[in-house]
């Protein structure tokens, strides 16, 4: 598997990345232990001084580049589990997990392109590889078949569908944390070193918004095609069965947000909490339910 | 319904009337603060349920719920924690949302049809305090420029009014009228929903291979409030085989790997046969049947201490514990003389574990074993699975409790003489039939719902002005200046677009009037990558 070679590139990406925007809270990284030797590799993040703007452009390039190029070799791991398998490669966690993390670092390399906030990559980098690293080590499991009850084309629409939407919404997530904490920098009045390479807090605001804008009809989708193949396999479309629900929660704090930033006084701050927390709620959908409440039955190899 | 101009609730007021305080509450309650309380509210309510176990997903897991805390349970019963989502509180939360929503969905509707029937709004008399706004000259006199601008924006798909020396467009209406679907939409689908609970209905049945049932024949069912056992299809269903495979080996072995139920149905005077798979029901006239469970039935026959036979091959349903097939399930004998019980565990295939005994480490059939313990007394109990123990006596061996295993084709002998034997064991299906009265508006209403949510999304309302006067050197002005309703993103983008198309129409230098854009300090990425 190429993942794990993977995690490493994305390490440095995120060490790149790191130096140029967030010398002074740089994110810890976890230990990601090799899925075959089972050594662990910890990287200290070296403190850097902010240097000139020319130092932190190379930097940050460095760190699309290394982006690109784990990208591609994730991309190249999610097609061999395909193959591997001999279908599509969501029948289990270890699966949905790689190609969610796949789905949103492609949706953060088109971000880049068009919108020129690098910093986003350095919060959105850290949670893919936290991501990664679980799948490696917790979820893994070996390529087989599907379960009957996952026997469906309603799989390819529903989970492409939903892997769509958690990109969108993780990238949203990003540019609003981006945002919360350019703002707080701009009502003290002086910007610190690590945001001067961020643009204003209101334009992040506006990006964010046009990441929920795209995810939040996506999800929509993905939850009336589970709804349809529901129906199809149950006998019923809607059960409120813990996925169901935590969807339907995703669902509505994001309609709350969307409402809220047109709502006098909630604009910003407001809307932006609630995204966080409906970004909370998919995350937990997506993890927490599997793990916690289904228990981990289906999900061999912990 | 992303209001733009947004109605506050009033503080409290003193004095008021009847009157004046219902319009009060109204008022709040169709303000959009509300709404978003509402929302949030209905996010938290929604999630109690999917921590609790509920009654109509999991019974089974509410019972246990009910043994393991017993000082807790009825607290939770009288919060309707184990029915969260029929529970009066939530269904408050979410008729004030929609009342809410009725409340602003129907004036924005009747403004919005009022918008669209009436005509661009007039042109600003100072169009440089706009948001976007750009000069031209031309040499065409001003009456040609304003034709070229209609045909510019006719180009651009504005709806426009001619002014004296200007045209007001707008376009984007769209924009609303998917806003507004949305939101009637998510009332039809509340509808649809209900109107599918009345009249539906879900019956589950235990078939074992070689048996059939008629529909209506259920073990158990649930009847919408307008729906009875007289309204199900008439059918008849046989199950002659079920097919299961399992991983054999990996770390996933055992793992389920395709379910395949070979059944005839029979209906009047049609008849076929299909095969019945998860994904993959049989539907009878607007009736679906699922395969939704599995296991084995175990058939016994028993006999009296001289050897007669007292029940023969008669099946008895075990209904599986875990992922291994583990099964429990019960044998009733009430012809024997004085009546007979047992009580058995069945494993496909059994370990003993120094630990736990003997357990069940695959689900399909390898080393199939049950392990029963027997009670003489009859029970009256009505459950087929388990025995109700409180009127029987369990069977003693020299005071020690009597417990044999025995598998396929072996007997175990009682104390008295009497037997058991295991003949064989067959797999059975638990069909489950649903009517799927309602699905098609629900799914009308969804569909509905995603086109015009998309619609309100994507598309944005716009208000330009072209305005062409005579200047002081013989030239035109031309001014072109352009409003976001809402939001206004990429507005100047086609500002400059519409101003660009008009001066190539008439000819002249587009503009370059570019106020300086956001600030950044990050150059912009090379869109050419290197290569990797």
């Amino acid at each position: 598997m190429a993942v794990y070679a993977l995690a490493m590139v994305c390490y440095f990406v995120e060490l790149a990345v790191g130096e140029v925007v967030v010398p002074a809270a740089a994110p810890v990284p976890a230990p990601v232990a090799a899925a075959s030797g089972g050594s662990t590799i910890t990287l200290a993040e070296p403190p850097v001084a902010v240097p000139a703007v020319p130092r932190g452009e190379r930097w940050g390039r460095t760190a699309v580049s290394l982006t690109v190029l784990a990208f591609v070799l994730h991309a190249a791991g999610v097609v061999t589990r395909g193959l591997a398998a001999g279908r599509a490669p969501w029948g289990n966690m270890y699966e949905f997990a790689i190609t969610a993390t796949l789905a949103a670092s492609g949706v953060l390399l088109l971000g880049l392109r068009s919108w020129r906030v690098r910093a986003v990559g350095a919060v959105v980098v850290p949670v893919l590889l936290l991501l990664l690293g679980l799948a490696v080590t917790v979820l893994y499991t070996d390529a087989e078949q599907l379960v009957p009850a996952l026997q469906s084309y309603w799989l390819w629409i529903h989970v492409t569908a939903a892997t769509l939407a958690a990109g969108g919404f993780t990238l949203g997530a990003a540019f609003t944390v981006l945002q919360m904490a350019r703002s707080r920098a701009e009502s003290r009045g002086r910007t610190p070193r690590w945001a001067v390479s961020l643009p204003a807090s209101e334009q992040l605001e506006r990006m964010a918004y046009r990441a929920h804008v795209f995810a939040f009809p996506v999800f929509t989708f993905a939850v009336m095609a589970g709804a349809i193949w529901a129906e199809n396999a149950w006998g019923r479309y809607w059960g409120w069965d813990p996925k169901e629900t935590w969807s339907f929660i995703t669902w509505v704090f994001y309609a709350a947000a969307l409402h809220a930033r047109a709502t006098a006084g909630w604009r910003g701050r407001g809307s932006g909490v609630l995204a966080l927390l409906g970004f909370a709620a998919l995350m937990f959908n997506l993890f927490g339910v599997n793990i916690w409440i289904t228990g981990l039955h289906s999900y061999a190899g912990v | 319904m992303v209001a733009v101009v947004e109605r506050t609730a009033s503080r409290t007021p003193k004095g008021l009337g009847p009157v004046g305080w219902a319009r009060w509450g109204w008022r709040t309650l169709t303000s959009m603060r509300t709404a978003l309380l509402l929302l949030l509210l209905l996010a938290l309510a929604a999630v109690p349920g999917s921590l609790l176990p509920q009654q109509g997903v999991n019974p089974s897991r509410v019972a246990a719920y009910r043994d393991e805390h017993p000082d807790l349970a009825p607290w939770v019963d009288r919060l309707g924690g184990f029915a969260v989502y029929s529970s009066p509180w939530f269904a408050a939360v979410y008729l004030l949302l929609f009342a809410s929503l009725i409340g602003c969905v129907v004036p924005r509707a009747r403004l919005h049809l009022r918008a669209i029937r009436s005509r661009p709004p007039a042109t600003p008399s100072r169009l440089e305090r706009l948001q976007e706004h750009r000069l031209l000259s031309s040499a065409a006199p001003a009456a040609d420029v304003l034709t070229a601008a209609r045909e510019a924006l006719d180009a651009g798909r504005y709806r426009h009014d001619d002014h004296p020396s200007s045209v007001a467009a707008e376009k984007g209406y769209l924009k609303e009228t998917g806003n507004l679907v949305f939101h009637v939409a998510l009332l039809l689908l509340l509808v649809a929903f209900a109107y599918g609970h009345l009249l539906g209905y879900t019956g589950n049945r235990v078939v074992t291979e070689g048996e059939g049932f008629g529909n209506g024949q259920y073990d158990s069912v649930s009847y919408g409030a307008s729906a009875g056992p007289g309204d199900v299809v008439p059918f008849t269903l046989h199950l002659d085989s079920l097919d299961v495979r399992y991983q054999q080996d990996g770390d996933q072995r055992g793992a389920p790997r395709g379910f395949d139920a070979k059944v005839r149905w029979t209906m009047g005077a049609r008849s076929g046969t299909a095969d019945i798979a998860p994904n993959e029901p049989l539907v009878v006239d607007g009736d679906k049947v699922f395969l939704t469970g599995n296991g084995y039935s175990l058939v016994f026959t028993v006999r009296d201490k001289d050897g007669t036979v007292v029940s023969k091959e008669r099946p008895s349903v075990f209904l599986p514990r875990d992922g291994n097939n583990t099964s429990i399930g019960a044998v009733k004998v009430p012809e024997a003389d004085g009546g007979l019980a047992f009580q058995g565990v069945f494993l496909p295939t059994e370990l003993m574990d120094s630990k736990q005994g003997p357990i069940s480490i695959f689900p399909d059939l390898l080393i199939p074993k049950v392990f029963l313990t027997a009670y003489t007394g009859v029970d009256a109990s009505a459950s087929v699975y388990t025995l109700d123990t409180t009127h029987l006596k369990q069977v003693s061996d020299n005071g020690v409790k009597w417990t044999r295993s025995i598998g396929i084709g072996e007997t175990a002998t009682l104390p008295d003489g009497s037997s058991i034997t295991l003949d064989t064991v067959r797999r059975f299906a638990n069909f489950q039939v649903s009517n799927s009265t309602g699905n098609l508006p629900t799914l009308a209403a969804a569909v509905l719902a995603l086109a015009g949510l998309t619609m309100s999304l994507l598309m944005r309302q716009r208000r330009v002005w072209v305005r062409a006067t005579p200047g002081a050197d013989g030239r035109t002005v031309v001014e072109v200046a352009g409003l976001g309703k809402g939001d206004s993103e990429g507005l100047r983008a086609e500002v400059d677009a519409l101003a660009a198309e008009l001066a190539r129409r008439l000819g002249e230098q587009p503009p370059d009037l570019r106020p300086p854009g956001p600030r950044t300090d990050t150059p912009q990425v090379a869109h050419r990558e290197e290569s990797t």
